[in-house]
């Protein structure tokens, strides 16, 4: 077995530095590395570029870094809880990356799987496609997109063992697995660390190999964006 | 009577067919869930990595680990399954999902889609709005037929930025079903009690009219 855990957060963090390309899971505030956000917010590491679906809300998940100014670029697909965020991308402080969110996925996707670009046909006709190749395959038309070049994967699951297996619940899994072994580093932080051994393999999510960081996290507060609730007859 | 937000999910529902897929966007698509016609089977699908969606949980049973695309605690159903981001998207881009419902600001008569920006003011994204428009062989968009100003956003061409080309096969508004030919809108059916003249003052775009124009029928 090859060890990946580590003792906690600071030791899983080490290496991010100022200026890097950070992907982080997560859909929402669904399945985000709430342990890592709030290690980077003590860390005070600036001028990032972030890769995730969202960018949290005002005061949760990657909200949180907006606020202190350390994200740089943002590079998601929708972006619409957040105030702040909506403030410093109109006032020009952030740079913002918009994408499809199917694009964001197999972005990942390829970076992972070591293939350096793809076609979709996801954007053609849109400004989306500006400036990049187009190209017809079976009368469609589609878009090349590239492979993302990312310093650092940060992803969260439910469980996970010393080797690095990986395992997710309900839709937390999201972009966690597309993420994993998608950056020269991955660090992975589990709210149940295990021995290994302790997982069934036939049902192991995301191999240890596409994990060089495993931590158990502490404090996982999993909020609720919208609360949605039928009532009881 | 122009319909409301309700009764436009209703007559979408009509459209569900026995044994679909169905991928449900946020607002009025939402709704649709709610309205699935008797005797007829389908599957949700929510972008964000499940098929199987179920109706919003008891309160108490709330689980921050299952939501909607909309970001909404849900349930499941049984037969649900839970997936990864890339493999949603590429049982959407792959075809696999039968229909795609979703919203929209603007609707052109060659197709073409505009639903994520209105620039200077609101850009929030496209979401997956991008990859389900381009890739769903069947799509059917929920919108009002004017504004809040009373502008027609059935439209010749799209005056928004697009968010996929050629791609709408029918639209229900508040005020009619209408259907995208290769020659541009044909107007299939009236809310109860609108007449197709305050229709066509409605529509910016050409209608194709044949005949008598049936009311909807919502029940």
């Amino acid at each position: 077995m090859i060890n990946k855990k580590v003792n906690n957060v600071q030791e899983a963090l080490q290496g991010i530095e100022n200026g890097m390309t950070i992907m982080l899971g997560g859909f929402g505030l669904c399945g985000i590395p709430e342990n890592s956000i709030a290690e980077l917010v003590n860390k005070e590491t600036t001028n990032l570029t972030c890769i995730s679906n969202n960018a949290g809300v005002d005061d949760f998940g990657l909200g949180l870094l907006l606020q202190k100014r350390q994200i740089k670029k943002m590079i998601s697909s929708y972006v619409g809880e957040n105030a702040e965020f909506e403030r410093q991308m109109l006032s020009g402080e952030l740079e913002v990356d918009l994408i499809p969110q199917g694009t964001l996925a197999e972005r990942c996707r390829a970076a992972q799987a070591g293939i350096p670009a793809f076609f979709t046909p996801a954007g053609y006709g849109t400004e989306v496609a500006e400036g990049k190749e187009v190209r017809e395959f079976n009368g469609k038309m589609h878009v090349m997109e590239h492979a993302f070049n990312a310093d650092f994967a940060i992803v969260k699951a439910w469980k996970g063992d010393e080797a690095g297996n990986l395992v997710f619940k309900g839709t937390a899994r999201n972009f966690n697995p597309c993420m994993a072994g998608a950056a020269k580093i991955t660090i992975a932080e589990v709210e149940e660390l295990l021995p290994a051994g302790s997982l069934d393999p036939n049902e192991i999510h995301i191999p240890g190999i596409l994990v060089n960081r495993i931590f158990q996290g502490v404090k996982y507060e999993k909020r609720i964006e919208q609360r949605t609730v039928r009532a009881k007859n | 009577m122009a319909l409301d937000k309700n009764q436009i999910a209703k007559r979408i529902a009509k459209e569900l067919k026995h044994n679909y897929y169905v991928n449900l966007g946020i607002g009025i698509p939402t709704l649709v869930a709610n309205y699935i016609p008797e005797g007829i089977d389908v599957e949700f699908q929510s972008e964000n990595g499940i098929l199987g969606m179920g109706p919003f949980p008891f309160e108490g049973d709330e689980d921050a680990d299952l939501i909607n695309a909309g970001k909404q605690t849900i349930t499941t159903l049984p037969g649900a399954s839970f997936f990864d981001s890339a493999f949603s998207f590429g049982m959407i881009r792959g075809q696999h999902v039968d229909l795609t419902i979703l919203g929209a600001m603007e609707v052109a008569e060659n197709g073409d889609i505009a639903n994520w920006k209105i620039p200077g003011k609101m850009v929030k994204g496209m979401g997956g709005a991008m990859d389900l428009v381009a890739s769903a062989e069947n799509i059917i968009v929920a919108m009002m037929h004017v504004n809040k100003a009373g502008e027609s956003k059935i439209l010749k061409k799209c005056t928004l930025p697009l968010t996929g080309v050629g791609c709408v096969k029918k639209v229900v508004t508040e005020l009619a079903v209408l259907e995208i030919t290769p020659q541009g809108f044909k107007l299939l059916e009236r809310a109860p009690g609108v007449t197709v003249e305050h229709i066509i003052a409605s529509t910016e775009a050409d209608l194709i009219i044949e005949g008598e124009i049936p009311e909807m029928v919502i029940d």
